[in-house]
């Protein structure tokens, strides 16, 4: 039994053992915040590292922990996505006096969409959600002395809480129709009373929040542009991702049996929150809104994904998350270094960028063609397969009509690029030269963005570890 | 032999170019690339004749098949017909050319060698490609060099031609992709081969085809969505004018008749009235068009419109002659457009101005270059021994065989408008070669040994094409005798 928990629980623990390593840190002597920040990576990467061996499948505490090959991939891939973004916040972090917490509140809040993800109850999947949350709330505020960065905790507190809220009451309703909350006896529901058929539309009203549907996205453009870069970009990916993962396990099992209920919802959702993301990300200046806005509409597609319901939708929607993790993090991480140097965040300000900054201007133009869904990039593989997974409910006009907004996405990616090769500026930004860990970092996702692609296996790989409806 | 070279040699030239330093350098291996990939193709064309020759008969050739994704069914399935090796040789011909062109390219020389390198292996790749998926995505690499070179290089206003042509091109590869799913869903594999036996049923047929074919028609400037075909060439850089017209357009002329018509053969029965009215539209319209133009690059781009329409037609009226003028034409206009962008350009780089009224008398100072210009304007309106003649000759001909009344007076209509280029292309030349020399224009020089290589290239490919049509006749026919089977199979022509 002992061994079990250490196995199967390996992730979460190590999560649990850099968080104390870091409090204890605080003890004592003044270590200096620059070997802090290199003794946290490389513990983030040892964790990472080491959630590839010993993988088994299992559950614990009576079904609430549940573990298996496809749930730690999930983890490693939010393991990895924070570990990035952490080498990326290097240059911010540097000159931050609390930097510990930074990683204490991150790092928490990671520990919770552990227990989220492996969640087999829908109590066990509140909890992990809500220790997912709350700590995000405080990373927000993070840049202490600006008033926006408060405004967006506080906007992020409360419209999280009023999810919770939702979601708590739908779970409570659930509870009150079937009189158990696992998710295997929820599986196997039957008829659809109408006390179901609202507590579904209380707890999708919750996920929907979650992660920025529209019409549930009101919230997120001001967070993203009040939060600090690195906060944002985990906002935008890791807090993202861990919730789409549990929102896939739990419409193909907890929802199963409403399944023809929940797949024209899914698909409503779909179609606004790509032409809401799109429409609205083309009138952006500011770099952060204009990522939060296009993230709204890579969302859809994933949601597109998801309404696929077959084997080739769970793995497309994986694959998809991972490629938008290297991507959007190559995005976030080039803006988050010119932030950090020069404090400059406009898309105008990026005007001839390329002649001074050739690299980073490389790096910045394919993930936004990735973003964008280009070939040769591995986005142009996960938006063709999620568009292939719609498609096989044989809904065309949806795959037209996303199909039609990957146009308009492009205009607005490209709109980017050509401030930075084509138009002209007198002060373009300085020249910036690239602290070891971010450079890292955008090789590690640009080799990401090109490799995960090309490689047909990495998609193989995820696509023989899951399951359709 | 491994037709995967084809992508693999440019791939390792583009990435050998970014390790170059300074023009010479990049330039120097930027050809040598180039060069190596045009003997590879002709390497390729003899290969598949000792291939037919030694008595295989099967529709593709050099097939080779591994799988890419295989929980989606999706292959890297490559093989070539006569057709596709047509199209590749143009291309070879097109990039060697380009690259003579930019000899002199000083502004960020490495960055622009490396995308016109990038975009041919788009190409490359998608003229191989015997998957649907492959083709796609070779389809959509092929778009953003273009957006790039037009945005950095161009001129005029090159931000506004860049954007509209990237974001027409996409919508097009976006209702290629509705089609491809369609097809997808149908048979349950991406393999055109297998579609191609599997018969999608007819409903499916009727409503994919329109997508696939307008998704290509915006590549092939189908009317009404040819417009950006005059702004992007305009603006696009000489070497780049000559990618998109003898190379790009011709990826959408190729997806036309290899997918849409290939693989829905049915429905391009039932929609052939639809586009053939459009081709005759943008036959006439283009060529009227171009009447209007006072600078060279728009009269040679609005001509393109009239002459994509040819290919259109041909793909249209369905009978094997049309689709062999079709296939002929694709690669008549994309020599005879290559030669006659490199020839503006290279008088735009020495008179600054691409404006009719302004130049004249250019033959005196430069007669080489001005000789040039001839010929391709002469190409350009169908003279018998160039390529134009042949290819428009089996266009007409072929659309004649067709005994429908309306169709046959889309063909004469057709036919009417090379009266009309005639009268713009000699106007056109005479006033530019001819006439007084205007002042300060005595001291230009004619044309560098690397600009008068590119030229010979072309008008070599020309000439071969209009003295010895049954040549490249021989190459495509068993191709377009294929794809006519399969087109025939299904409702026998009157």
């Amino acid at each position: 039994m002992l061994t079990d928990i250490f196995i199967l629980l390996k992730q979460e623990l190590a999560i649990t053992l850099i968080i104390f390593l870091l409090l204890f840190s605080k003890l004592g002597k003044d270590w200096g915040t620059e070997n802090i920040l290199k003794l946290v990576n490389l513990l983030l990467l040892v964790n990472l590292l080491s959630g590839f061996w010993y993988n088994t499948e299992g559950s614990l505490f009576g079904e609430m922990f549940h573990t298996g090959k496809l749930v730690v991939l999930e983890k490693n891939i939010l393991n990895l996505a924070t570990w990035i973004i952490s080498l990326l916040a290097y240059p911010w972090l540097k000159n931050h006096k609390h930097a510990v917490e930074f990683y204490l509140l991150l790092l928490s809040s990671l520990l919770g969409m552990f227990f989220m993800i492996s969640s087999g109850n829908l109590l066990q999947f509140y909890l992990g959600l809500e220790l997912s949350t709350i700590p995000l709330a405080a990373a927000a505020n993070f840049d202490l002395v600006k008033k926006r960065s408060s405004e967006a905790a506080m906007k992020l507190i409360i419209s999280s809480a009023f999810s919770s809220a939702l979601l708590l009451l739908g779970i409570s309703w659930m509870y009150g129709v079937n009189g158990s909350l696992d998710f295997s006896v929820l599986a196997t529901q039957t008829g659809h009373s109408s006390f179901l058929v609202f507590a579904f539309i209380l707890l999708i009203s919750g996920f929907a929040f979650k992660i920025s549907a529209v019409p549930f996205h009101l919230w997120t453009a001001d967070v993203y542009e009040g939060s600090p870069v690195a906060v944002t970009a985990f906002l935008s990916v890791v807090s993202k991702a861990a919730v789409v993962f549990v929102f896939v396990s739990v419409l193909y099992t907890v929802f199963k049996p409403l399944a023809d209920l929940w797949y024209p919802v899914v698909f409503v959702l779909a179609l606004l929150s790509i032409i809401i993301g799109n429409l609205f990300a083309i009138r952006q200046n500011n770099f952060k809104r204009f990522l939060a806005f296009s993230s709204i509409a890579q969302l859809g597609f994933i949601l597109v994904g998801i309404s696929g319901s077959s084997q080739g939708g769970t793995a497309s929607v994986i694959y998809f998350i991972l490629i938008y993790i290297f991507s959007n993090l190559a995005a976030f991480g080039v803006v988050l270094l010119t932030g950090a140097v020069t404090g400059k965040e406009n898309i105008s300000d990026y005007k001839a960028f390329y002649t001074t900054n050739p690299l980073l201007s490389w790096i910045l133009t394919i993930a936004l063609f990735s973003l964008a869904g280009v070939p040769p990039t591995a986005g142009f593989f996960g938006k063709f397969f999620l568009l292939m997974a719609g498609a096989s409910k044989g809904n065309y006009w949806l795959i037209g009509v996303a199909s039609l907004n990957m146009v308009i996405s492009f205009y607005y990616y490209l709109r980017v690029v050509k401030a930075i090769f084509m138009e002209d500026n007198e002060h373009p930004i300085a020249r910036l030269s690239i602290p070891f860990p971010v450079k890292l970092a955008l090789y590690i996702c640009v080799a990401g963005i090109v490799l995960t692609g090309l490689l047909g296996s990495v998609y193989d790989y995820i696509y023989s570890l899951s399951t359709g409806l | 032999m491994n037709l995967s070279l084809l992508i693999i040699l440019p791939f390792l030239t583009a990435a050998a170019v970014l390790f170059c330093r300074g023009l010479k350098q990049v330039r120097i291996v930027a050809l040598t690339g180039s060069v190596a990939q045009l003997v590879l193709s002709v390497w390729l064309l003899f290969a598949y004749c000792s291939e037919r020759a030694a008595g295989n008969h099967s529709m593709m050739v050099f097939e080779n098949n591994t799988a890419w994704f295989s929980g989606l069914s999706i292959h890297y399935h490559v093989g070539v017909d006569g057709i596709s090796i047509a199209m590749i040789l143009l291309t070879a011909f097109v990039v060697v050319a380009g690259i003579l062109v930019s000899w002199a390219m000083e502004k960020l020389s490495k960055e622009f060698f490396f995308l016109l390198i990038f975009l041919s292996l788009g190409a490359y790749g998608f003229f191989i490609s015997l998957d649907l998926f492959t083709l796609f995505f070779f389809l959509e690499i092929a778009v953003i060099p273009k957006f790039l070179l037009i945005g950095i290089w161009g001129s005029g206003k090159k931000e506004y031609s860049a954007m509209k042509l990237a974001l027409m091109l996409m919508a097009g590869s976006a209702l290629v992709l509705i089609g491809l799913l369609g097809m997808y869903y149908a048979t349950g594999s991406f393999d055109m081969l297998q579609i191609s036996q599997a018969h999608i049923p007819l409903a499916t047929q009727y409503l994919f085809f329109p997508f696939a074919f307008v998704g290509f028609g915006i590549f092939a400037a189908l009317f009404p969505f040819h417009t950006w075909v005059p702004d992007g060439h305009a603006s696009a850089p000489t070497a780049a004018s000559m990618f998109l017209a003898g190379i790009s357009m011709k990826l959408g002329g190729y997806g036309c008749l290899r997918v849409a018509t290939f693989l829905m053969p049915d429905a391009a029965h039932h929609y052939a009235p639809v586009i053939i009215l459009l081709a005759t539209i943008a036959i006439i319209y283009g060529a009227f068009a171009t009447m209007m133009q006072t600078d060279l690059k728009y009269i040679n781009a609005y001509s393109s419109v009239s002459h994509c329409g040819f290919v259109i037609l041909g793909i249209g009226m369905l009978t094997q002659t049309s689709v062999n003028g079709a296939v002929l034409q694709m690669i008549s206009h994309g020599l005879m457009t290559a030669l006659f962008f490199a020839a503006i350009g290279m008088i735009y780089s020495r008179t600054h101005t691409r404006m009719v009224a302004q130049l004249g008398g250019l033959l005196k100072v430069m007669p080489f270059i001005s000789t040039l210009f001839v010929i391709a304007g002469l190409c350009s309106l169908g003279l018998p021994g160039l390529s134009g003649f042949v290819a428009e000759m089996t266009v007409f001909m072929g659309s004649w065989q067709n005994p429908d009344a309306m169709y046959r007076l889309a063909t004469i209509l057709a036919c009417a408008s090379i009266v009309v280029t005639a009268v713009y292309i000699l106007r056109a030349a005479g006033k530019t070669v001819m006439g007084p020399l205007p002042e300060g224009y005595a001291n230009l020089t004619d044309a560098t040994w690397n600009e008068k290589m590119a030229a010979i290239l072309l008008v070599a490919g020309i000439l071969v094409m209009g003295v010895a049509p049954f040549l490249v006749n021989q190459l495509i026919g068993p191709g377009t005798e294929h794809i006519m089977q399969q087109v025939g199979q299904v409702i026998n022509p009157k």
